[in-house]
C-alpha cells in the first residue's frame, strides 16, 4: 500500500478537525477537533517516517502523544472551570479579552 | 585693612539676608541695622582708602584673592577683588552717599509698613554695587552688574501695588537685560581673544589682538554701558524708574548704579585706548544723550522726571569724557563723583519737598517753598549752583574740564563734541534753573490740602552733608590736580593738549551760556506767573515732553515686530513641529484602532487567524517566496 495515501488521509482528518474547531461552539467538540488535528499530524509524521525510511518521525509522534495527553488534562480543566463560572461551555460566550 | 575689603560686600549682604529672613521680628530695629551695615562698609572703605594713601602710587593696586570659583581641567576661574584708586573711589562714593541715604530713608519711609524690606533691598544694592566695582574680572563684575539690576528692579517696583509702578520696574528690568546681552557678548569675545576674563590677563594682552576684535569688544561693552547708564538708545527706562521711592532715585538712579556704565568704560580703558572707532562711538553716544537729556529736562513738569532727564544728560557728559580717551577718563570719574554728590543731594531735596507736599511731584503746584523749607531750599540751591557749573562750586571744576577736553583734537571732532558739551551746559542751566525757580520761588501754587513743612533731622542731615560736598568737593579735588594724580595708576598719564579754542575763551563762553540759560529761566519761571496747568505745548516741547517719542519708537521698531515674529514662530511651532509630533501620535492611534478590531475576544476567530496565517506561511515556503 502506498504510504502517500496515509498523508492524504491525514490531510482530510486535519481538515475535519480544523473545521470542528472553527465551526462548532461547543468547547468539548472543538476540543475533540484539536485532538483530531493532533492525531492527523501524528499520522502524517508516521507516514513520512515510513516514506523516508527513518525513525525520527515515529519518535516525534510519541512526543506529540505525550504533549496531547498533557493538553487534554489542562484543556478539560479549563472547560470545567469555564462551566463552573458561567454555566455554559459555549466558546462564543466568554469575550472579556475583546479590545 | 586692604585685605578686609571683602567685608565691604559681606556685611551689607549679611544684613540684607537677616532683614529678609527675620521677617516682622526685625520691623522695630531693621532700619537701624541697615544703616549700621552701610556705615560699617563705609568705615572699612575709608580705612582701606587711608591705608592706600600711605602707599606709593605704583603699589596702590592691591589684589585680594577670595576663593577659586570654578575649577575644571585647564580652566580655573578665581573670584577676587581688585582694590585700586578707581575702585576705592567708587567704594567711598557708594558707601558714603549710600550711608547718608540710608539715614535719610529712616525718616522718609517712616510711615511705610514695609520699611524693613526697603532697607533689606538697599543693603542688597550696596553689596552688589560694591561687588561690581571691586571685582577683579569681568565675570565677577557681571555678578554685581546683575545684582544692582535686581536691586534696582525691586526698588523701582517697591510700591508695586500700583500697576504702573510695577510696569516701570519691568521696563527697567527688560531694557537693562538688552544692555546685559552686550556685556555677555563682550565677555564671549574677550574669552575667545584672551582665554580669560580677569582684568589682569585681558589688559596685559590687549596688544596681541587685532584692532577689529578690540573694536567689537569695545562696542559690546558700550551696549552694556548704555543699558545700565540710560544712554541713547537704551535711555527710555530711567524716566519711568522714578516710580521708586525718592531715596532710591537718589542712590541708584542718580549717584551710583546708573554710573556703572561709565565705570565699565573707564575700567576697560586699556581696550578703548587701542580702538579709536569704539571710542568715537562712545563719545558720540555721550554727546547725543547729553543734549537729548537736557532737552527732555526742559519740558518736564514732574520734578523727579526732570531730575532723571538731568541725570541722563550728566552721564552723557561722563560718557563723552570717557570716549575722549586718556585725557577724559579721569574727568569722567571726577564728574561722576561730584555729580554723585550734587544730584543725590537734589534728589533728596526733591524727596523732602514731596514729603512736605503730600507726595505732589508736579512743579506747577509748588512755588515759594523757600520760606516753608529753608534747609531744603539752601541745600538744593547749592546743588543747583553745582550742576550749573558756577565757580567755585563742584560742578564747575568737573564739567568745565570735560568741556575743555571735548575741544581737544583734530578735524571735525573737537568742534562737534565741544559745541555739544558747550550747548549742553547752557541747556542744563536753563532746565535746572526752571526746576529750581518753579519749586522754590515765585508765587505759591499749592493744592488746598498741602501744608509744606521742613522734614525731620534724619532727612535734613544727609541733605546738608551732601550740599557741603556739592559746594566744596570739586574745588578740593581739583586743587593741585589731586584727583587726576590719584587716578593716574589706573587711567594712565595723559599728556596735556591744547584745545582748539583757548581755555579762557571756552570758560567764558560756558559761563555766558549758563548765565543766559539761568536768566531766561528766571524771566519765564521765577518772575513771571507760572500757570498751574501746562499751556498748549509747541511742537518742540511736545517732542521733549514725550521723551522724543522713545517709547513709541521702541514699540514700533522693536516691540511690534518682535511680537509679530514671536507670533509667527509660535504659529510655525504649532503647525510644523507640534504638527509632526501630534501627527505621529494620532497616526499610531489610528493604527491601534484598526488593529483593535482583530482583538475580538472570540476564541474561534483567533483560531481561524492562526490557521490562515500558518497556511499562508506554509504556502509561502512551498512556493519559495520566503
Amino acid at each position: 500500500m502506498n504510504p502517500i495515501a496515509f498523508v492524504y488521509l491525514a490531510t482530510v482528518l486535519f481538515g475535519i478537525g480544523a473545521a470542528a474547531v472553527l465551526l462548532r461552539r461547543n468547547a468539548i467538540i472543538a476540543f475533540m477537533g484539536v485532538e483530531l488535528m493532533l492525531n492527523a499530524a501524528n499520522l502524517a509524521l508516521v507516514a513520512f517516517s515510513r516514506i523516508h525510511g527513518e525513525i525520527d518521525g515515529q519518535v516525534m509522534a510519541f512526543f506529540v502523544m505525550v504533549v496531547a495527553a498533557a493538553e487534554v488534562v489542562v484543556g478539560l480543566a479549563i472547560i470545567i472551570a469555564l462551566f463552573r463560572a458561567r454555566q455554559t461551555i459555549s466558546l462564543d460566550e466568554p469575550a472579556e479579552l475583546k479590545g | 585693612m586692604l585685605d578686609l575689603t571683602w567685608l565691604l560686600i559681606a556685611v551689607p549682604l549679611a544684613s540684607s539676608l537677616v532683614l529678609i529672613l527675620l521677617g516682622k521680628r526685625a520691623d522695630a530695629w531693621g532700619h537701624w541695622m541697615g544703616l549700621a551695615a552701610s556705615t560699617a562698609a563705609f568705615v572699612v572703605g575709608a580705612g582701606a582708602f587711608l591705608q592706600m594713601l600711605g602707599l606709593d602710587a605704583e603699589s596702590r593696586e592691591h589684589a585680594v584673592h577670595l576663593f577659586t570659583w570654578i575649577s575644571g581641567g585647564e580652566l580655573t576661574v578665581d573670584a577676587g577683588l581688585l582694590v585700586d584708586p578707581l575702585s576705592i573711589t567708587f567704594v567711598l562714593l557708594v558707601t558714603f552717599v549710600g550711608t547718608l541715604i540710608h539715614l535719610y530713608s529712616v525718616g522718609y519711609m517712616e510711615h511705610d509698613p514695609r520699611r524693613r524690606i526697603f532697607f533689606a533691598y538697599l543693603n542688597l544694592f550696596v553689596a552688589a554695587m560694591l561687588l561690581l566695582v571691586l571685582a577683579d574680572s569681568y565675570l565677577l563684575l557681571f555678578v554685581g552688574w546683575e545684582g544692582v539690576g535686581l536691586a534696582s528692579y525691586l526698588l523701582i517696583g517697591f510700591w508695586n501695588h500700583k500697576p504702573e509702578y510695577a510696569t516701570a520696574a519691568n521696563k527697567a528690568f527688560v531694557v537693562n537685560r538688552v544692555g546685559d546681552v552686550g556685556l555677555i557678548v563682550a565677555m564671549g569675545l574677550m574669552f575667545a581673544a584672551f582665554g580669560s576674563l580677569s582684568f589682569e590677563t585681558v589688559f596685559a594682552h590687549v596688544g596681541d589682538v587685532s584692532t577689529g576684535q578690540l573694536t567689537a569688544i569695545g562696542l559690546a561693552l558700550l551696549v552694556a554701558a548704555t543699558g545700565k547708564s540710560a544712554q541713547f538708545p537704551l535711555q527710555s527706562w530711567l524716566g519711568d524708574a522714578m516710580a521708586g521711592p525718592t531715596p532710591v532715585s537718589a542712590l541708584i538712579h542718580a549717584a551710583t548704579m546708573v554710573t556703572a556704565g561709565v565705570y565699565l568704560i573707564v575700567r576697560s580703558a586699556a581696550i578703548f585706548d587701542l580702538t579709536e572707532t569704539a571710542r568715537l562711538v562712545v563719545a558720540a553716544v555721550g554727546a547725543i544723550t547729553l543734549l537729548m537729556g537736557a532737552i527732555i529736562g526742559m519740558a518736564k513738569d514732574d520734578i523727579k522726571k526732570a531730575l532723571a532727564a538731568s541725570t541722563m544728560s550728566q552721564i552723557g557728559y561722563m560718557m563723552l569724557a570717557a570716549g575722549l580717551g586718556p585725557i577724559g577718563y579721569a574727568f569722567a570719574i571726577f564728574h561722576l563723583l561730584t555729580h554723585g554728590f550734587f544730584k543725590a543731594g537734589m534728589f533728596l531735596g526733591a524727596g523732602s519737598v514731596m514729603h512736605g507736599m503730600n507726595d505732589q511731584v508736579d512743579m506747577r503746584r509748588f512755588g515759594a517753598l523757600r520760606t516753608a523749607m529753608v534747609v531744603t531750599w539752601v541745600t538744593f540751591g547749592l546743588g543747583w549752583l553745582a550742576i550749573l557749573g558756577v565757580p567755585p562750586f563742584s560742578g564747575f571744576w568737573s564739567k568745565d574740564k570735560i568741556i575743555e577736553s571735548a575741544f581737544v583734537g583734530e578735524g571735525w571732532q573737537p568742534w562737534v563734541f565741544g559745541l555739544a558739551a558747550l550747548i549742553g551746559a547752557g541747556l542744563t542751566a536753563y532746565y535746572m534753573s526752571r526746576l529750581f525757580f518753579m519749586t522754590f520761588h515765585g508765587k505759591a501754587r499749592w493744592t488746598d490740602d498741602a501744608h509744606p513743612h521742613e522734614s525731620p533731622w534724619t532727612m535734613t542731615v544727609p541733605m546738608i552733608v551732601l550740599s557741603v560736598g556739592s559746594g566744596l568737593l570739586g574745588w578740593f579735588l581739583a586743587t593741585g590736580d589731586r584727583f587726576t594724580t590719584w587716578l593716574e595708576p589706573v587711567t594712565g598719564h595723559a599728556e596735556h593738549h591744547e584745545p582748539v579754542l583757548a581755555v579762557p575763551v571756552i570758560m567764558a563762553l560756558t559761563l555766558v551760556l549758563v548765565a543766559i540759560g539761568a536768566g531766561l529761566a528766571w524771566f519765564q519761571y521765577g518772575r513771571a506767573e507760572v500757570p498751574t496747568t501746562a499751556p498748549a505745548p509747541s511742537l518742540g516741547t511736545m517732542v521733549a515732553r514725550n521723551d522724543f517719542y522713545q517709547d513709541s519708537v521702541n514699540r514700533a521698531v522693536f516691540q511690534r515686530p518682535g511680537t509679530h515674529a514671536t507670533r509667527t514662530l509660535v504659529y510655525a511651532d504649532a503647525a510644523l513641529v507640534d504638527g509632526a509630533v501630534n501627527g505621529t501620535g494620532s497616526g499610531l492611534l489610528k493604527l491601534g484602532e484598526f488593529l483593535r478590531r482583530f482583538q475580538s475576544g472570540q476564541v474561534r476567530s483567533y483560531a481561524a487567524l492562526i490557521l490562515i496565517a500558518v497556511a499562508g506561511l506554509i504556502a509561502a515556503v512551498v512556493l519559495g517566496v520566503l
